[in-house]
């Protein structure tokens, strides 16, 4: 291949330098903007994972997997993941392809930004060679790619339903420019190349778009303004992509090294949260996951619009999202770019929450029922401590049969256990932080470690999810084993310590939001249901499973609301109709016992009801 | 009235025209269930910080209809914002709501 014209240059590269030289010197600055605003551990912790090997791995595995080939999107629809990853993936290789081409055949063009995008004007092919019809060919079918995905691009936004999504988000204006630049840029591409085909050559695309289209249109007149248009559209592209949602493009890259280095937002925008809500692509996958969203009334309510007001700073409106969230997290689990949006509105709603005054000097009297029952067992198992904590949980405390339950277990396996809160003890601090009220929450949490470790106990069982997550998470508790009753039970079970009757009863299991997408935990109650009876499908299940509505995430759903959540996920827990629904959380138990038709109850309940 | 220059205990007599209703009715702009409350006393009955301290939703509500802002935030700086109220409220009202809003207004200029 040989270079055309001389000096590498035409006026028609302009509007696209414009653009590019526009939208670097933006991205430069936002990225010195988002590390200066960082705070300093923040930013201390961000150096030091990239100098680790195991996390600059998992970095350019999730870049590759989350920003090119999105392969999240295909879990959700394949036809929507081939859509996204054809763009992207295909875009990235007619750049990547670009570039080895203009370093192969011009290398003194190396460097020149816009050289790769326009190099089949700039450049020609005048006998044909293996190593030209190579390129050609691989050029047309990553163009081929990029359009079949385009197609689908246009399909969606006439029938979103035909790439599996009920609903799609509402572009604002610059979404709109931004849009159909993109959709404009490539088909002017192939039109560009084609009509020049015949002087530089091309592939099995390019020139047939040529024999197609030189009949009809005719070729020299076509060549320059189809470069110009081109050019002109690329570059309104990169001009609006700052205010548009495209900006997931470049910022998602850096939210995938802050999310990596492990760094939580501690302030709606300010650091990580700042490249969080800027890597939201605003594609509404989250739309059709929010439980709320089964009233159309509440789809205002959704994470994307929330992230849409806090780029804008209307913090009217973002304060009102966020205390309307139910913090389930199905929007967190369902998002391709992992944005995490539950944090941001707990963080949102620290910004007024966190200022309320408190007064929690009681803490101080606060002890574990019969301390003297403790140094008892204490002192008869001498110095190995195996004895296991219980703690009940306040909303535990609501359904006693959780309680009963349990103790009754504990007894069957003869355990030596102690029972934390048996007189009542005090929050977790999970419903404050939810609130917002970190600071109320420290305290709450330094008590109650402070007793766990006093009790000297080596294993701690919680009854309630809302309760286990914070323990793992904010507790800070090295040596001592938290388990979820669940995992208590599968564990006696697969000791052997507990043996059950398998019953003719059939189950489906509901997996409590803070359980499941909280903890993690979705088999070993699964294990335990086996045990005793038959289990079911449910029509969402594991990560996809719904809130049962009584959600402590939520600060401003109302009552008809939270029944309408309610009713939606017992139609999806019971449509092969079980005998009876297990759930591991008291507040579900609770929430679903007041409006099944079908009796609700708790794992352990279940368990102790089968026990030999 | 007039007094009659004794009494055995202290007046508990309330003014409600002295009371300024301002903040009252911004609270009711911001957590209209404050209304729908009939004092039946489960929120207090089942409440966590109540074991220790006696922080009672209830109490707080009454003494804000009254216009006693000063003895009804005693009643709830301790709550702990478990949300056990909010389970057993036969009116279902949104009591954390209502918490972190009687705060809010209450105590912040």
């Amino acid at each position: 291949m040989e270079e055309r014209i001389a000096g590498g240059y035409d006026p028609f590269v302009l509007p696209f330098m414009i653009g590019i030289v526009f939208i670097l010197t933006y991205l430069l600055i936002a990225l010195i903007r988002i590390i200066c605003i960082m705070p300093k551990s923040d930013r201390k912790r961000l150096g030091l994972s990239l100098l680790k090997p195991k996390i600059i791995y998992k970095n350019i595995k999730d870049i590759f997997g989350d920003c090119l080939l999105h392969l999240k999107i295909f879990k959700c629809n394949p036809l929507l993941g081939y859509m996204h990853a054809s763009i992207a993936f295909g875009w990235f290789m007619l750049i990547v392809i670009g570039h080895i081409e203009v370093a192969l055949f011009t290398p003194q063009r190396n460097g020149i930004i816009y050289y790769p995008l326009f190099y089949r004007y700039f450049v020609a092919e005048q006998t044909p060679t293996p190593k030209g019809s190579l390129f050609f060919f691989l050029m047309d079918f990553f163009l081929l790619i990029v359009l079949s995905g385009i197609g689908l691009a246009m399909l969606k936004r006439i029938r979103s339903s035909a790439l599996g999504m009920k609903r799609t988000t509402k572009p604002c204006v610059a979404d709109r420019i931004a849009l159909y630049c993109l959709w404009a840029i490539f088909p002017l591409r192939l039109l560009a190349e084609g009509f020049t085909a015949e002087i530089s050559g091309g592939g099995f695309l390019t020139k047939s778009t040529n024999t197609l289209l030189a009949n009809f249109f005719g070729n020299d007149i076509n060549v320059l303004p189809m470069w110009w248009a081109y050019s002109i559209v690329l570059g309104l592209f990169f001009l609006a992509l700052p205010f548009s949602r495209y900006m997931h493009i470049p910022t998602e890259p850096l939210y995938i090294l802050l999310r990596n280095a492990g760094i939580k937002p501690s302030h709606p925008r300010k650091g990580i949260a700042e490249a969080e809500i800027y890597s939201c692509s605003s594609c509404g996958i989250c739309l059709d996951a929010c439980p709320m969203n089964t009233q159309k009334k509440n789809i205002k309510y959704s994470s994307v619009y929330f992230i849409r007001f806090l780029r804008k700073n209307n913090t009217q409106k973002t304060n009102e999202i966020a205390d309307k969230c139910l913090m389930c997290g199905k929007c967190v689990a369902a998002c391709p770019v992992s944005v995490d949006s539950c944090a941001l509105k707990q963080s949102q709603r620290s910004t007024i929450t966190n200022k309320l005054p408190y007064n929690y000097s009681f803490l101080n009297d606060v002890t574990i029922h019969s301390e003297t029952h403790i140094s008892d067992i204490n002192a008869q198992s001498g110095s190995d401590n195996n004895n296991v904590l219980y703690f009940a949980g306040c909303m535990t405390h609501l359904t006693p049969a959780i309680i009963k339950s349990m103790t009754s277990i504990f007894e069957t396996v003869k355990e030596k256990y102690v029972f934390a809160d048996k007189d009542g003890g005090i929050c977790c601090g999970r419903p404050l932080i939810l609130a917002g009220r970190t600071d109320a929450a420290k305290e709450v949490i330094e008590k109650n470690r402070e007793l766990v470790r006093n009790s000297g106990c080596k294993t701690i069982v919680l009854s309630c999810p809302i309760c286990m997550k914070v323990f793992k998470e904010e507790y800070n508790l090295q040596g001592v084993t938290i388990l979820h009753h669940t995992q208590y039970i599968n564990n006696l079970i697969l000791q052997g310590r507990l043996k059950l009757n398998k019953s003719e009863e059939s189950f489906v299991y509901h997996d409590p939001c803070e359980l499941g997408r909280g903890c993690n935990i979705y088999n070993e109650p699964r294990n335990v249901i086996s045990a005793i009876g038959e289990l079911k499908k449910a029509d969402k299940e594991k990560d996809k499973s719904i809130c049962c509505g009584g959600s402590l995430g939520s600060l401003t759903l109302d009552y008809a609301d939270r029944t309408q959540i309610t009713r939606e996920s017992l139609q999806a827990l019971t449509i092969e109709n079980p005998d009876k629904i297990v759930t591991a959380c008291p507040l579900c138990l609770k929430t679903f016992g007041d409006q099944s038709d079908t009796p609700v109850i708790d794992i352990a309940q279940a368990v102790a009801d089968n026990i030999k | 009235m007039t007094g009659f220059g004794y009494s055995l205990t202290p007046s508990s007599r309330i003014n409600l025209d002295d009371k300024d209703k301002e903040k009252w009715n911004k609270l009711i702009d911001l957590e209209p269930d404050v209304l729908k409350c009939m004092a039946c006393g489960s929120c207090t009955a089942s409440c966590t910080a109540g074991i220790f301290t006696k922080t009672s939703l209830r109490s707080a509500i009454l003494y804000l209809q009254n216009g006693q802002e000063k003895q009804a935030m005693e009643y709830v700086k301790s709550c702990l914002l478990c949300g056990k109220c909010f389970m057993v409220c036969p009116r279902a009202i949104n009591t954390r709501h209502l918490l972190l809003s009687i705060s809010k207004i209450y105590t912040l200029k």
